[in-house]
């Protein structure tokens, strides 16, 4: 089952009664401030267009109150939209009608809840078999394949304990298998691991990848946190104010921040997670030196493969061995420092 | 009043339509009522039939069956209700007293109409709680309704009750009824509008149909509230047997009626501590089994 990609195009949201009302005006430039003063209507996101990769993940990235949450709700219409249109495999979610919708969510869309959303009364199995409840599979195939899932997020041995009985953590590993269960192509995750603390979080990060690696699915993931965007996503998208303001992968966010707002963010990221062999390294003249690093390496894994084998100099090789470049430990260094020119930018909160 | 000789008559003494007036408005309606009653008397009976019956029934069952087999079976809901001791033994000691001063046969005529009253007042509230936390209009529209009904009082109505059903049980029942259910829509109304909205969304994310929302997400949370309100309901469907033994309801009801004709001081204590003893009872094993139900949200984990 091959997934698709999702096409987010010219999508508005303005919330009030009569938000249909308002956008011909916050096309021709109103302002969310002009629109609540004026109209007392909210401008939840404008101008939207994302294409957000088939079996990839992509990570819509902004503070509270940017619209991502909004955002990630109109893909299964949780919210409808004021104007604009959401494509999977070139049908609009936003057109479907309630029995088509029904039926998308149940078999093309799963979702993951940053407060977990489980039932209370039910069971770990119990929560985990619901969405395959609802689209009436019998019982005994439910549990079947729920039981996999339960296993592989690490809760074997929980499946009859009670989500109160259980951390946060583990609550959210229910909440992931409940997701993974349902077997659908779409994975939305609405800031799934904002709820839980630091090392936690990177644990389940790494379950998600590991699981991605071979389900392939195309997967939504909402964040605030930069550094949970960059280890995840294969493209990212920065909100603000229900506007897109970058968009592209985390190198690209990094090393060529769109404007303040963005550098300011950036600066405090570990750049040699993010960037890279291949994009600081120079053309290769005369034959290849010291160790061989891949195509694809950050600089930091770089930096320790040459410490380790104690060189100063390593050269980039592709996918079938042959050398495409070469770099050395300074300049790997210098582009893991924050530039100066991004240290003079204000703090993003401010 | 000396303030009234300074303004005219108007002002001082209130504008009542005139007697005469009131008086043929009074009779006109009174008629038509009575009127529309006498026509559609057998369809109204016929409505009612099975109510008579049923309580009948449970009436017949709970008195003529041996005292031994009916204090066995209450044990037994009791015990299975609370899954507590004390609630058990404190139910064999009270209806033990109740025999002893030989009010067991009022006691279970009481006890049927209560039953069947509770039954009547969850079939009739849930439907309507769930159509209340449905629509703000069925909300809006309802709850005046239920304001009415609670602060009437319980006389004025019994009058087109009596009217329509005439004397006998099942006006009382009705009577019953209508003071008893609002409790348990209001409290299903509330239930299911304090569902986390949450889980609401999760299980429309997951795309549940509004049935299968109702039923795997909305009445399970609000259990606790609901059990709330058929908690409210039996502990006014028992306030409410004396004022329906008014309109020829049989049991602890007229016995209390009668003291009270006939200053009766032992005989109405008797009688309402029966009642209390029969409260306490229903009370304690619904709160109990509502708080069994309730059991997964204990927290262990921190």
């Amino acid at each position: 089952m091959a997934s698709h990609a999702i096409e987010v195009k010219n999508l508005y949201k303005i919330f009030g009664p009569r938000g249909g009302d308002f956008v011909d005006q916050v096309k021709a430039g109103m302002t969310k401030g002009e629109l609540n003063e004026k109209h007392g209507h909210v401008l939840g996101l404008q101008d939207i267009n994302i294409s957000m990769p088939a079996g990839g993940v992509m990570v819509v990235m902004g503070l509270s109150g940017s619209g991502k949450s909004t955002l990630i709700r109109h893909i299964n219409r949780l919210i409808d939209p004021t104007a604009g249109e959401v494509l999977y495999d070139g049908v609009d979610v936003c057109k479907m009608n309630e029995n088509d919708l029904r039926e998308f969510r149940r078999h093309k869309t799963a979702m993951v809840f940053q407060k977990f959303a489980l039932l209370p009364h039910r069971t770990v199995i119990e929560n985990t078999i619901y969405g395959l409840e609802i689209q009436g599979v019998p019982d005994a195939e439910c549990r079947k394949r729920a039981q996999g899932w339960i296993e592989r997020v690490g809760l074997k041995g929980f499946e009859n304990h009670y989500p109160n009985q259980l951390s946060g953590g583990m609550q959210q590993r229910v909440g992931l298998a409940r997701a993974l269960t349902n077997d659908a192509d779409i994975l939305l995750m609405d800031e799934a691991y904002s709820a839980l603390d630091p090392l936690i979080r990177v644990d389940m990060q790494t379950v998600l990848l590991d699981l991605q690696k071979e389900l392939k699915k195309t997967v939504v993931f909402i964040t605030h946190d930069l550094d949970e965007a960059l280890r995840l996503g294969d493209k990212i998208a920065i909100l603000r104010d229900g506007k897109v303001i970058q968009q592209g992968t985390g190198q690209d966010i990094v090393l060529k921040p769109a404007d303040e707002y963005i550098t300011a963010f950036v600066k405090e990221v570990n750049r040699g997670r993010v960037i890279n062999v291949e994009t600081i390294m120079r053309p290769l003249s005369g034959n290849p030196e010291g160790v061989p690093v891949v195509v694809g390496t950050v600089l930091e894994s770089a930096a320790r493969m040459m410490t380790v084998a104690n060189q100063n100099i390593a050269h980039v090789v592709d996918a079938n061995g042959k050398a495409v470049g070469s770099i050395d430990l300074g300049t790997i260094i210098s582009a893991m420092v924050t530039p100066i020119s991004h240290e003079k930018v204000p703090q993003a909160a401010e | 009043m000396a303030i009234c000789s300074y303004l005219p008559d108007l002002l001082c003494k209130f504008p009542a339509i005139d007697d005469t007036t009131i008086r043929m408005a009074r009779k006109s309606v009174d008629e038509g009522f009575k009127g529309l009653v006498r026509s559609y008397v057998n369809a109204i009976d016929a409505l009612v039939q099975p109510l008579q019956w049923f309580l009948n029934y449970l009436e017949k069952l709970f008195v003529s069956s041996p005292w031994i087999v009916i204090l066995a079976a209450m044990v037994a809901i009791v015990y299975y209700g609370s899954r507590n001791m004390r609630i058990t033994l404190g139910t064999i000691v009270s209806m033990f007293a109740i025999g002893l001063v030989g009010l067991w046969n009022d006691t279970m005529i009481t006890l049927a109409m209560v039953t069947v009253c509770t039954l009547i007042a969850i079939l009739v509230g849930i439907p309507i709680g769930i159509v209340m936390a449905r629509s703000e209009r069925a909300q809006s529209i309802i709850n005046p309704i239920l304001d009415v009904m609670q602060t009437m009082p319980s006389f004025v109505y019994l009058i087109p009750v009596v009217m329509i059903f005439g004397i006998g049980k099942v006006p009382g029942l009705i009577a019953v009824v209508i003071y008893a259910v609002p409790p348990m829509i209001r409290l299903t109304n509330l239930g299911i509008r304090l569902v986390d909205k949450e889980v609401l969304e999760a299980a429309d994310a997951f795309g549940s149909s509004p049935w299968q929302r109702l039923k795997n997400v909305q009445m399970p949370l609000a259990l606790p509230t609901i059990m709330a309100g058929i908690n409210q309901t039996i502990m006014m469907s028992l306030a409410m047997v004396v004022v329906a033994s008014m309109v020829g309801v049989g049991g602890l009801g007229r016995n209390v009626l009668q003291a009270i004709n006939n200053q009766f001081f032992t005989v109405g204590f008797f009688n309402g501590f029966a009642l209390v003893a029969i409260a306490i009872i229903f009370d304690r094993t619904s709160q109990a089994y509502g708080k069994r139900l309730q059991k997964h949200s204990e927290v262990i984990h921190g």
